[in-house]
């Protein structure tokens, strides 16, 4: 992956404009913007009623559940994604039985669940390693890079997200009534607790599509930051999603800028990786975007 | 398998149940199982940077897993909680990332830092380890009457004088001292199953704190000793078995629970 990105690429080659020579020319930068802005747009849609329902934890568990999958995957030697959203989807199916769906269960249904499967990769991981002897597997399984994605996995990431949207998109009007308020969904008719489930289902294919591609850090960073930030700024979900999508993308985008430029940093020719500077982007604009709130708190006691 | 370097295992890993049950009640009890998950985890950045800049990873661990803790004391306190405690998880893992990208030599150890290497705990090991436990446990025995009312009865709380904010950060700053002295020994990842299982469980079987939170001890005791037992003779993480084990306390207490109402 480093040397794919070196190549072409003047090491050393100063002074540095902002964008690299060489910057669009790399396979690897161009894979990496679009499974990128990918990833991002279905986040920021799924991540609005996450932060919404308050079921961030729930979201950052799945991507660690996934390392389980990628391991289990890897032993049986079939696609990575197909490990990731099996185990996701039996995930999600034991805290909708432990009891996720009620406020007071919900953190710990979340809980027993991520133990359980992080004791189970604990394993997967031992046996991968003892199996292939191949140490490399698990920091590739637990923080995959968005460097690193093979071109031939674009095509399944793009048909799990058209479907991942799709869900979102049925979903949309009675997902909203019973996030907002369960008591008038059930009197609609609502049935909260089947779509609650089917929402869970959308998050775990949105949360595999992510952590397979930009890895498990990114994918809970982005499912949630932009749209925490989207829903400070605007109270209007759909305005939240197209919010959350766009500040998504952008933080992805400059994130790989800089990590592109910054094999010119110290140490020369390492490279500084790219979810931090992902996650770093996020996290200011999240910060950014509750200053209005305060100022006016200080306005209004002053 | 009580001989020599596994008489270091077993005394450690005794003291990490018995904190672990003990903080454990109050992370049930108040809900914050993200926090629990999100401190230690995160607090991993802290021990790739200490061996970056070439210092006992043991103060990276404490540094880093109070500023993730107080962080999202203070941030939370007008966000959502759980937003705010996710941001500072990735936030965390996003510079643990980077420190390892820099460190050249970290790398292998990462495994064990996040999975536990409860089978290789240095005799060094054991003092601060057990010096972390007793002011961990009596802060809890200090803190207990306000923070057993906080967490219950928060207005309540309020109305005595007992602040929930301060409380909060007071248990957001125990959770991260339990989670230094705890991630070189079980790993970031499984303290926290260690944390949810046994309490979990206990709380299934009875509603009075006191003996509750003896029984979260008691389990989560039962649960460390096992693991090590069997890791010991077949050789696999003991990570597989404390998170199987503590997920299994907790089915059994609710099963025992459902047939006993």
């Amino acid at each position: 992956m480093v040397s794919a990105l070196l190549g072409g690429h003047p090491a050393g080659a100063l002074p540095s404009p902002v964008i690299e020579p060489g910057f669009f020319a790399a396979e690897d930068v161009r894979v990496a913007i679009v499974v990128g802005a990918i990833a991002a747009i279905v986040a920021g849609a799924v991540g609005v009623f996450t932060v919404i329902r308050g079921q961030s934890f729930a979201g950052e568990a799945l991507g660690d559940v996934n390392t389980a999958g990628g391991s289990a995957a890897f032993l049986a030697s079939v696609a990575p994604l197909l490990g990731f959203v099996v185990v996701g989807v039996i995930a999600v199916g034991a805290m909708e039985l432990i009891g996720i769906q009620r406020p007071r269960g919900r953190d710990l249904a979340t809980g027993i669940v991520l133990g359980a499967a992080l004791g189970l990769a604990a394993l997967l991981l031992y046996l991968v390693t003892t199996v292939h002897s191949t140490t490399g597997a698990t920091q590739t399984i637990l923080f995959g890079s968005v460097l690193t994605i093979a071109s031939s996995t674009i095509a399944p990431v793009a048909a799990l997200s058209v479907a991942a949207l799709a869900l979102m998109a049925m979903l949309y009007r009675p997902l909203l009534l019973s996030s907002v308020s369960t008591e008038l969904a059930s009197a609609r008719g609502i049935r909260v607790r089947l779509i609650g489930a089917a929402y869970l289902l959308a998050l775990a294919m949105t949360v595999a599509l992510a952590a397979i591609t930009i890895g498990t850090i990114l994918s809970t960073a982005l499912l949630v930051g932009p749209a925490a930030t989207a829903l400070r700024l605007t109270r209007r979900p759909g305005v939240a999603i197209a919010l959350a999508g766009l500040l998504g993308v952008a933080a992805m985008w400059l994130g790989i800028l800089l990590a592109y430029d910054s094999f010119d940093w110290p140490p020369v020719g390492t490279g500084w990786p790219v979810s931090f500077f992902v996650v770093s982007l996020i996290f200011i604009g999240y910060l950014l975007s509750g200053l209005p709130g305060l100022l006016q708190r200080r306005a209004r006691a002053a | 398998m009580f001989s020599g370097f596994m008489v270091n295992a077993w005394t450690v890993a005794s003291i990490v149940a018995v904190v672990a049950g003990l903080v454990g009640f109050f992370v049930v009890l108040r809900g914050s199982a993200f926090v629990a998950h999100a401190v230690p985890n995160g607090s991993f950045a802290g021990a790739a940077g200490a061996s970056l800049v070439g210092i006992n990873t043991l103060i990276g661990l404490g540094v880093f897993s109070l500023l993730g803790a107080l962080g999202i004391g203070v941030l939370g306190r007008r966000g959502r909680h759980d937003v705010v405690t996710a941001l500072a998880l990735v936030v965390m893992l996003g510079l643990g990332s980077l420190f390892l990208q820099l460190s050249v030599e970290y790398a292998p150890e990462v495994e064990s830092l996040l999975f536990g290497e409860v089978l290789g705990i240095a005799s060094n090991q054991v003092a601060p380890t057990a010096a972390l436990a007793v002011v961990c446990v009596a802060a809890i025995a200090l803190l207990y009457r306000p923070l057993m009312l906080s967490s219950v009865l928060a207005e309540v709380g309020e109305a005595r004088g007992v602040s929930s904010f301060r409380m909060e950060l007071c248990f957001l700053a125990v959770v991260a001292l339990a989670s230094t002295m705890t991630v070189p020994v079980v790993g970031t990842l499984l303290i926290f199953s260690l944390m949810i299982g046994a309490p979990a469980a206990a709380r299934s079987l009875t509603d009075r704190p006191l003996v509750a939170m003896a029984l979260s001890v008691a389990i989560a005791l039962i649960i460390v000793w096992s693991a090590i037992a069997l890791s010991y003779e077949t050789d696999y993480p003991i990570g597989f078995f404390v998170g199987s084990f503590g997920a299994g306390a907790y089915a059994l207490g609710r099963g025992w629970a459902a047939y006993h109402r």
